[in-house]
Parts: C-alpha cells; sequence; structure tokens
C-alpha cells in the first residue's frame, strides 16, 4: 500500500481536494480513514501536486487531517458464483449480514465497450405475458428498455410482473435477475425484496440496494456494480441476465450534484454536458455477444419529473435505450393496469424478435393496425369531446368505439395474469374483428384469411 | 521527435509540457501510448484529446510525439471494412482484445500484407499529374479502385511502372525525380481533399422511398438533414438510404449511437442484394461504428475519418453516400471537449464554432470534378437529435442554414405508426426545380404535375381539418369531403411506407409514379361523380378505391393496378 496523506486543502460538498506527491492515476480509487471508519473515493482530476475526489460515502465527518491514501489501482468488483442470492449495498458492501464476497475475480466497474462487431444481434422473443409489452412493443433477449413513469404510478408493480413472468419460449431456462435500488424508499425497496422472496426470484438475484437516506454520491457506482455483475454472470457464466433498476432519475440527480460541485459548464437545465455519454456507458452495457451464451436485458425504470418526456433525463434515455415503456397517468386515472400508453411506447427490437419462428407471421401487421387505431380513435376523443360523437362519421364511430375496447380489454389485465403470446394476439384480432375487414388496411390479405375470426372460425367449422 | 510529460489528467482531456507538436497533431499518451490529438496550446501548456479512456493514467507519464496529424490510411481494402472512429478495424481490435475494447492497441486502417493485382494504365514516359489515375486494382467483384497520385504530390514523369501483385507499400511505380508511388496514401481527416471545380448536382438520387423520392428528392451530391426525437425513424431511414440508394459506394458512420444498431447493418449488409447489380451490399460499403459509450474523442473524430475516406472514392469518380447518425453525438463531442477546455460557450453550451464546423463539414459534399477527370459526388445524409424533439435547438438551426433537404420527422405521425414519419408540410428539398427535367425526361412527363397536385391536396386537408375540428366532417361540402378522403388514400396509400415489408421497403420510380396516378385518378373519378350527384358515401365505397390499398405491397404490381383502374371506370360509370 502506497503512502498515507494527511493534506486535505479543501472540502467542498461531495469533493475533497488532496495535495500529494506522487503521480495519481485518474479515477484511482481512494481510501479514506476517519475515526473507524473507512470511506472509498475516486480521482476526478488528477494533476502533478494536488487531485481532486469525489467521496462516495459523503465528506460528512471529514476534515483537514483526515488520512487519505491511494490504492494505485481504479475500482474493481470482486465476483464470484457466490454473488448470486446476495444483499449488497449501492457500494457493494454485504447488506445481509452475510460474509464480504471472496472474489474469483476483480473486474474495472467502468467497463469497456462491447466491440461493436462482437455483438450478436438479439433476436430471442421473451415472453412477459403483458398485452402491451408482447403485443405492440416486444422485448427481446439482450435489449434495454427502459419504463417512463411518473410519481405515484404502478412502474414497481409493472417492472415486478415483467420479472416474474418474463421467459423465452420454449426454453425452461429462467433469467438471474440483478436489482438495484438507488435512492428509492425503504418501503419501496422492501416491496421488491418481499416479492422476490415470495416467487423465489431471490435465490437468483443479486441485489444492491442504495435507499433514500444513503449517500447520493453512492449512487453513481451502484448502476456499475450491477453492470459489472451482470458482465460476469452472462458471459463468464453463461447466465440469462435481466438487470432492473431504480429510479434512474435520483442517479441522473446525483450526476448534476457532483457536476454543480466541481463547478462545471452545465448543460440542459443544469444537467452535465456529459450525460449522454454517461447514461450510455450504462444502457449500452446490455446485449448478447457471439459465440457466448448468456445475455444482458436491462429494465431501467426512471419518473419523469413532472411527467415531462422532454425532461433531459427521459430524452437522454430514450435517444440511447432500444425503445422505452410509456406508464401514464391518464390510463391509471381511469383504472386501467397496466396504464401502458402504447402509442409513445416504442421496442426499437421487436421486428428481429417477432413473426414467423419467433411469434407468429401475422405479428407485425396485427400490431401495426392496432396501433394505426387506437391513435386515431384517440384523436377522435377530442374532435367528439367539441362536436359531439353523433357529428362523427360512421366509419369515425367505428375507430372511436375500438379505442375504448382497446384499452379495456387489450391494454387491461390482472397483476397476475400472464397471457400467452397466442392471447394477445387472439385479443387483437378480436377487436379488428369489429371494423369492417376494407378497414384493414395494414394487413397482408392472407393473413386476413388466416387469423381473422370471421375466416378463422369457418376454417375450424370445415 | 520529443517526449513530453504528462501534467494533468482529467476526463478524456490531458495536459502535457515538453512538446513541440503543432495543433492536431497526433500523439501518444502514457505508457500505453494511448491514441491522442493536440487540440490545444497555450504558453508551453499542450492540450490533449485522448481518443480512448484515460482511467489510470497518471501525470508524469510520458507523452511521444509523432509528427504527423491524425491521418487516413487510403489505399484498397477499405471496402467491407468496419471501423472505429479513428479506422482501427473493430474485427482487428477484437482479434487483438477480444469481445470488449480496450486501449492502447495500434492496428492499421488497411491491410498491409494482402496482395493486390495492380494494372497500371498508364506508361513509362506519361507526365502524371496530382491525383491522376495511373493504375487500377479490383478491390470488390464489380469496384476498381483507382490507383492516384496523391493530391499533395506533385507528379512527374513516369520512370518506370509495374504490373502484378503488390501489398500496400511495395514500390509500384518511380517517377523520373526518383520519387515512389505505392497503392497506399495518408491524408490529414480535417483537411477536404482538392476537386478541380464543383458542379451543381442535376441528377437525384434515388432511395427508393415514395417520399422522398416523389416529394423532396436529393441530388447526387446534395445534402440533407433528417431532423428527429427519439423514435421518429432517423436510424431506420439512413439505414434504408444506404441499403437502396443507387450510388456506387456507401460510407456509413454510426456517430454516437447504438451498438446494436451497428450489429444490425454489420449481419444485414452483407445478406441483402444491391438492386442495381445484385452483389452484398456489404461490397459497396464502409461502416464507422464509434457507438455512444466509446471515446467521445473519436466520436468527434469519426465524422472526419468517413468523410475523407468518401471523399477517396469520390477522387475516383464515384458516386457516393455518406450518412452520419447522429451529428448531434458529433456536436455534443465538441460541445464536451470544448467545456473541459473552458471555452467561453455559445448557445446551450455548444462551442461558438459549431455553425463554422458544421459548414465545413457539410460542405465537404457536393458533385465535383474530379483531379483525375471525370466526376465523382459525396451526397451527406445527417441525422440530427434535438434534444426534446425541439427543432429550434442550435444543432438543427445551425444544420438547415447549410443543408439543401430538409426531412423533418414528426413524432405525431410516429405515435400512428405512420413510417416514414417525414411531415409532408414541413418538409423541403431544395433541389425540387434542378431535377424537374431530369424526371420529365426519365420517368413520366406528369411527374412534377402530379407531385404537385398531390402536395396540394395535402395542404388543402391541413385546413380542412382545422375547420373538422371545429364542426365535425360532415359539415363540409361534398366536394371538401372527397379531398379530405382522397388525402387519407395519399398518406396511408403512398406516403405509408414500411422499411421492413419485403417488397415494400424499396420502389422503384416507375412504381412510384404509377401509385400515385392511380390515387389522382380515383380522385378526378370522385369529383366529376360529386358534380354528378352522386352521394359522397356512395363515392367512398366503391370497392376498387379500397383495393387501392395494398397495390405498393406487391412486386408485379402493373397487371393489379391496371384490373382496379378498369374496374374503377365501371363502377364509377354505374354510380347513379
Ligand atoms: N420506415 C419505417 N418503416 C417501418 N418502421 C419504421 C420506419 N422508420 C422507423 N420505424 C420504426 O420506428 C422505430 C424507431 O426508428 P429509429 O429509426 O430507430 O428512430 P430514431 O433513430 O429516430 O430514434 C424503429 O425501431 C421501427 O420500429
Ligand atoms: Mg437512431
Amino acid at each position: 500500500m502506497t503512502k498515507e496523506y494527511k493534506t486535505i486543502t479543501e472540502i467542498s460538498g461531495p469533493l475533497i481536494f488532496v495535495e500529494k506527491t506522487e503521480p495519481v492515476g485518474y479515477m484511482e480509487l481512494v481510501e479514506i480513514r476517519t475515526g473507524g471508519e473507512m470511506k472509498r473515493g475516486q480521482v476526478l482530476d488528477s494533476s502533478d501536486d494536488i487531485v481532486v475526489i469525489q467521496v462516495f460515502e459523503g465528506t460528512g465527518g471529514l476534515s483537514k487531517d483526515t488520512a487519505v491514501s491511494f490504492t494505485g489501482d481504479v475500482i474493481k468488483m470482486p465476483l464470484s458464483p457466490g454473488i448470486v442470492g446476495r444483499v449488497l449495498s449501492g457500494s457493494g458492501k454485504p447488506r445481509d449480514g452475510g460474509p464480504e464476497i471472496v472474489p474469483e475475480v476483480l473486474r474495472d466497474i467502468a467497463g469497456a465497450a462491447i466491440n461493436p462487431a462482437s455483438r450478436g444481434k438479439p433476436r430471442s422473443f421473451i415472453q412477459t405475458g403483458i398485452s402491451t409489452i408482447d403485443g405492440t412493443n416486444t422485448l427481446v433477449r439482450g435489449q434495454k428498455l427502459p419504463i417512463f413513469s411518473g410519481a405515484g404510478l404502478p412502474h414497481n408493480d409493472l417492472a415486478l410482473q415483467i420479472a416474474r413472468q418474463a421467459k423465452a419460449l420454449g426454453e425452461a431456462e429462467s433469467f438471474a435477475v440483478i436489482f438495484c435500488a438507488m435512492g428509492i424508499t425503504n418501503e419501496e425497496a422492501q416491496h421488491f425484496l418481499a416479492d422476490f422472496e415470495r416467487t423465489g426470484a431471490l435465490e437468483r438475484a443479486v441485489v444492491f440496494l442504495n435507499l433514500a437516506d444513503d449517500p447520493a454520491v453512492e449512487r453513481i457506482l451502484t448502476p456499475r456494480l450491477g453492470l459489472t455483475t451482470a458482465e460476469y454472470l452472462a458471459f463468464d457464466l453463461d447466465m440469462h441476465v435481466l438487470i432492473i433498476y431504480t429510479d434512474m432519475t435520483n442517479y441522473c440527480e446525483s450526476l448534476r450534484q457532483m457536476g454543480a460541485a466541481r463547478e462545471e459548464v452545465p448543460g440542459r437545465r443544469g444537467y452535465p454536458g456529459y450525460m449522454y455519454t454517461d447514461l450510455a456507458c450504462q444502457y449500452e452495457r446490455a446485449g448478447i455477444i457471439k459465440g457466448k451464451k448468456g445475455s444482458i436485458t436491462q429494465f431501467p425504470i426512471l419518473t419523469m419529473p413532472g411527467d415531462d418526456i422532454t425532461h433531459p433525463i427521459p430524452d437522454l434515455s430514450g435517444y440511447i435505450t432500444e425503445g422505452q415503456i410509456i406508464v401514464s397517468r391518464e390510463l391509471h386515472r381511469k383504472g386501467i393496469y397496466p396504464p401502458v400508453d402504447i402509442r409513445p411506447s416504442l421496442s426499437r427490437l421487436m421486428n428481429s424478435g417477432i413473426g414467423k419462428g419467433h411469434t407468429r407471421e401475422d405479428h407485425r401487421a396485427v400490431s401495426d393496425q392496432l396501433y394505426a387505431y387506437y391513435a386515431e380513435g384517440n384523436d377522435l376523443r377530442g374532435l367528439a369531446a367539441i362536436v359531439g360523437k353523433e357529428a362523427l362519421s360512421e366509419r369515425d364511430k367505428l375507430v372511436l368505439e375500438f379505442a375504448d375496447k382497446f384499452e379495456k380489454r387489450f391494454v387491461n389485465q390482472g397483476r397476475d395474469e400472464d397471457r400467452s403470446i397466442f392471447d394477445t394476439l387472439q385479443i387483437g384480432w378480436d377487436l379488428l374483428a369489429d371494423l369492417p375487414e376494407a378497414m384493414l388496411t395494414r394487413i397482408d390479405d392472407k393473413y386476413i384469411k388466416a387469423y381473422h375470426p370471421k375466416y378463422a372460425a369457418s376454417a375450424a367449422k370445415k | 521527435m520529443e517526449v513530453g510529460k504528462v501534467k494533468r489528467v482529467a476526463g478524456p482531456l490531458v495536459q502535457a509540457t515538453g512538446l513541440k507538436a503543432s495543433m492536431y497533431d497526433l500523439v501518444l499518451v502514457g505508457e500505453e501510448g494511448l491514441m491522442s490529438e493536440v487540440i490545444g496550446i497555450s504558453g508551453n501548456k499542450y492540450i490533449i484529446q485522448v481518443y480512448e479512456d484515460t482511467g489510470g493514467v497518471r501525470p508524469g507519464e510520458p507523452v511521444k510525439e509523432t509528427g504527423a496529424p491524425l491521418v487516413a490510411q487510403l489505399g484498397p481494402g477499405i471496402l467491407t471494412q468496419i471501423y472505429d472512429g479513428i479506422q482501427r478495424p473493430l474485427p482487428m481490435l477484437a482479434a487483438a482484445s477480444g469481445d470488449f475494447i480496450s486501449r492502447g492497441l495500434f492496428v492499421d486502417g488497411i491491410d498491409h500484407k494482402k496482395k493486390w493485382e495492380f494494372k497500371p494504365t498508364a506508361k513509362k514516359g506519361d507526365v502524371l499529374k496530382p491525383g491522376q489515375a495511373f493504375g487500377e486494382v479490383q478491390e470488390q467483384l464489380l469496384i476498381k479502385h483507382k490507383i492516384m497520385v496523391p493530391p499533395k504530390h506533385k507528379g512527374g514523369a513516369i520512370k518506370e511502372i509495374y504490373a502484378g501483385n503488390f501489398n500496400v507499400d511495395e514500390t509500384i511505380a518511380v517517377l523520373e525525380d526518383g520519387s515512389k508511388l505505392t497503392m497506399m496514401h495518408k491524408w490529414p481527416v480535417r483537411q477536404a481533399r482538392p476537386v478541380t471545380k464543383k458542379l451543381a448536382p442535376t441528377i437525384p438520387l434515388r432511395t427508393g422511398q415514395r417520399v422522398v423520392d416523389g416529394f423532396f428528392s436529393l441530388a447526387k451530391g446534395g445534402t440533407a438533414a433528417i431532423p428527429g426525437g427519439f423514435g421518429t425513424g432517423k436510424t431506420v431511414m439512413q439505414q434504408t438510404l444506404s441499403k437502396w440508394a443507387d450510388v456506387d459506394i456507401v460510407i456509413y458512420v454510426g456517430c454516437g449511437e447504438r451498438g446494436n444498431e451497428m450489429a444490425d447493418v454489420l449481419h444485414e449488409f452483407p445478406e441483402l442484394q444491391d438492386p442495381k447489380t445484385g452483389r452484398p451490399l456489404m461490397e459497396r460499403s464502409i461502416v464507422y461504428a464509434n457507438t455512444s459509450n466509446m471515446p467521445v474523442a473519436a466520436r468527434e473524430a469519426s465524422i472526419y475519418t468517413g468523410m475523407t475516406t468518401a471523399e477517396y472514392y469520390r477522387d475516383m469518380g464515384y458516386d457516393c453516400m455518406m450518412t452520419a447518425d447522429s451529428t448531434s453525438r458529433w456536436a455534443e463531442a465538441m460541445r464536451e471537449m470544448g467545456s473541459r477546455l473552458e471555452e467561453m460557450p455559445g448557445e446551450e453550451g455548444y462551442p461558438a464554432y459549431l455553425g463554422a464546423r458544421l459548414a465545413d463539414f457539410y460542405e465537404r459534399a457536393g458533385r465535383a470534378e474530379v483531379l483525375n477527370g471525370g466526376q465523382g459526388s459525396i451526397s451527406v445524409v445527417g441525422a440530427v437529435s434535438p434534444p426534446g424533439g425541439d427543432f429550434t435547438e442550435p444543432v438543427t438551426q445551425n444544420t438547415l442554414r447549410m443543408v439543401k433537404v430538409f426531412w423533418a420527422l414528426d413524432s405525431k405521425l410516429t405515435q400512428r405508426r405512420h413510417f416514414p414519419s417525414i411531415n409532408w408540410l414541413d418538409s423541403y428539398s431544395l433541389y425540387d426545380q434542378i431535377l424537374e427535367p431530369w424526371f420529365i425526361e426519365n420517368v413520366s412527363p406528369d411527374w412534377n404535375k402530379n407531385k404537385r397536385r398531390a402536395m396540394n391536396i395535402l395542404q388543402e386537408n391541413a385546413e380542412l381539418e382545422e375547420i373538422v375540428m371545429l364542426v365535425g366532417s360532415d359539415a363540409l361540402p361534398e366536394d371538401q369531403q372527397i379531398t379530405l378522403e382522397v388525402a387519407r388514400m395519399i398518406i396511408n396509400f403512398w406516403l405509408a411506407q414500411s422499411a421492413f415489408h419485403p417488397v415494400d421497403t424499396f420502389c422503384p420510380y416507375k412504381k412510384q409514379f404509377d401509385l400515385l396516378a392511380a390515387i389522382l385518378k380515383y380522385r378526378d373519378y370522385a369529383f366529376e361523380a360529386v358534380q354528378r350527384g352522386i352521394s359522397v358515401a356512395e363515392i367512398n365505397s366503391v370497392p376498387s378505391k379500397d383495393a387501392l390499398a395494398k397495390v405498393r405491397l406487391e412486386a408485379e404490381y402493373e397487371p393489379i393496378l391496371a384490373k382496379i383502374l378498369a374496374q374503377m371506370d365501371v363502377e364509377f360509370k354505374a354510380l347513379k
């Protein structure tokens, strides 16, 4: 171990400035001893004579003669198969009363970028049992698909239902779950843990908890630890990993706080200019690698401040992730669960995971047609409110009714209702069958002949 | 060459002293020799941006000069490659360091061992000018690679020239002054390659997308911007154009975007065929993948590296298309560097020179008479990712000042799954007039007339829709109700085009024209019927109208369309 310094010259929010004589590496892990406690920090700026360090556990209790030593290495996560089933703190310390992780390997938590030429194409359909996802915003293995929600909406229930029900069709293997909590309340965290326990998921889970009263700076570490663990499980141990992290909004607030402490030129609405890159360095750690068995599928959850999707946190996220599932306050008020608004929702990898050989050949067409009329029906609601329903044309009335039925029957489902993709498509067809066949302009005739209830019924009779 | 010392490291930026390098020179930072570039000099302090991750780099580590700026290696072997932002082949990086990119790796942009068959096209005694071709190599089955005198070489009379198999370092010709020529030369990526003369673009770039070719067409050598919020279809459009555009060479630059999208390109392009030649698309493509989680400095460089290779193939006389997804990420990389340099920020934190850099970039596009004689072109399509989908932001605005075609993506259309979500009222092409004669001569004398008719219908439709929002559609006069219906047909049967439908992903000019003409024909019948006092409900329910909906999905559409039109004639005559 290297020399110990007692040369803190300045303490400013989460940062300390230390004078030193030996060279210190950028991003190096720093140990800070105060009283009996050991805090950890990381070098953000390293010059000949002075370094700037962010302290993960907060600078409370530090003084100018606190001892600081540099470890000569970047932050690494200890990993071994025994990590599965453990509950750790947001900085990776045991939180379940168990022993420290005895490392088989140590991995740099910054994580290197997957070489784009080494990436496999995500194309395995994951059935979540939720129609608005499977039917119209299909998830595939190796995708990063966040839930954009608002305060007080049931995004946690949705995430849990996905974690419970998610399976690859025709494969017994279930997912290992990594759960990273960042600044959520103890109650919320318990909600997750109790559900994991109830369903037995905890045995194949790794949990990282940084709660609302834990240090905010620690949150910068939490997803990195979770993702480093995910890469280990997926690419060393061949597991299919589902990682849920919540709430990315709290993570971004910590980034903003750090930026302000460093007096950086802020970007949009006070968030650091490099937030896009920083978020990308988390979200891009999803995917599959050619020749490897495992995969990493990400479900980040974020609450949109003021339900505003143009806020930098959802905006930058949406620019990086492979789609987004939007939880809507309006649908929630109508009593619909899960209140997913499919219109602004999107799964960018849907195309490679659906259709013949994955789900069913008519999937894309059915989904497009449902979208088109649900969106149009929604627009017509505005019109009907002004001119009255009677003033609408016959066609428009049908479309309006379609939108209502779509919400009640397709979107709405039970918290434990696990619909197969075929059930989902059937509901879609049943709704479309209430429209004249000529209105199904997005669906190839051969699919209409094969799956439209009108023909399917007569085909069955024969 | 000097060796300096690192004084400070903060993120991708390093300060060093003890150097003599010039601005934009490449230097190697630290024990690992990380590829870096000098981006500021003040007194004896050098500010250096590092193209690789700087974690662990310490003050006191060495900084080595290379004496040259960041260059691209230009020679046979570029096609089919996939590079990072500084022209390192990604498969080579994977071979060296595995599935995750590690750092301090130096890899050549092209293979220096591979032998190519060089066929001279000049002979002893010929006098070569700068940029002149003197031989060629069959780089791909259908693509000849011209070997040219480097533009900065003064040229001269050929003393000796050799035919045969050589690698790119071996001498293939010697000039009278003793200078030796090889198949490769280097070019600094931030510098535009010279041409003899810029020419006006007069030929359309066929994309097979109806809304593009039919309404807002791009010219060969033209520039287009495609701004839109996330999920509105920028990437799909760029990939679709890269697949079907009738150009010789495609340069696809993934600048700060998703890894899986790049993997998509790499999986698809070798499998898909160029509609013009039937050869795998990959053979005409060069891919740059500097994804969002790869170093920002290399992201900043990727646009220049991509452009330099585009210019190189243009200089051979090819029509090239470069797509950049996304120029906003490039601008953000500049912003990030700028703010770390503590430069005075301009609008929204972007450096004050944002506009100038964008202008320099788009200026490198165009059709030109090249040094070798003959013509080549570079068309550029830049995606723009405005925060919150708001087009008033600086990158969109500065881009629109430069480009001639604006494809405005509209999230309202996206929400209805109307693709491409290009707004037909806001978008424009300034090549419209210039390209008209070409379409008249090569597709149909009515091309432009029909286009304007369709656009007028959509314009009228937008006005009518506002009235409908107040009073409902039934309150409109009958002919206006017909206009609403015809607009709906143009939108749903013609403008909408799925990039994923096996047939509809690419629509030839003739089919574009025929489909639109058929819809307009319906309109004429319908208006005439209204005059005769037939009710709107009756007109709208003629079966041939619905039949028009899916003609676009048919490859052999002509007999089907002819039948529908014949039927339409019968049906309208029968309306009494
Ligand atoms: N021309 C198109 N045809 C069919 N689907 C499209 C088309 N353009 C976009 N999409 C759909 O929209 C999604 C988002 O498009 P993308 O190009 O990735 O958006 P952006 O790059 O603007 O974020 C795609 O995954 C696809 O499902
Ligand atoms: Mg995109």
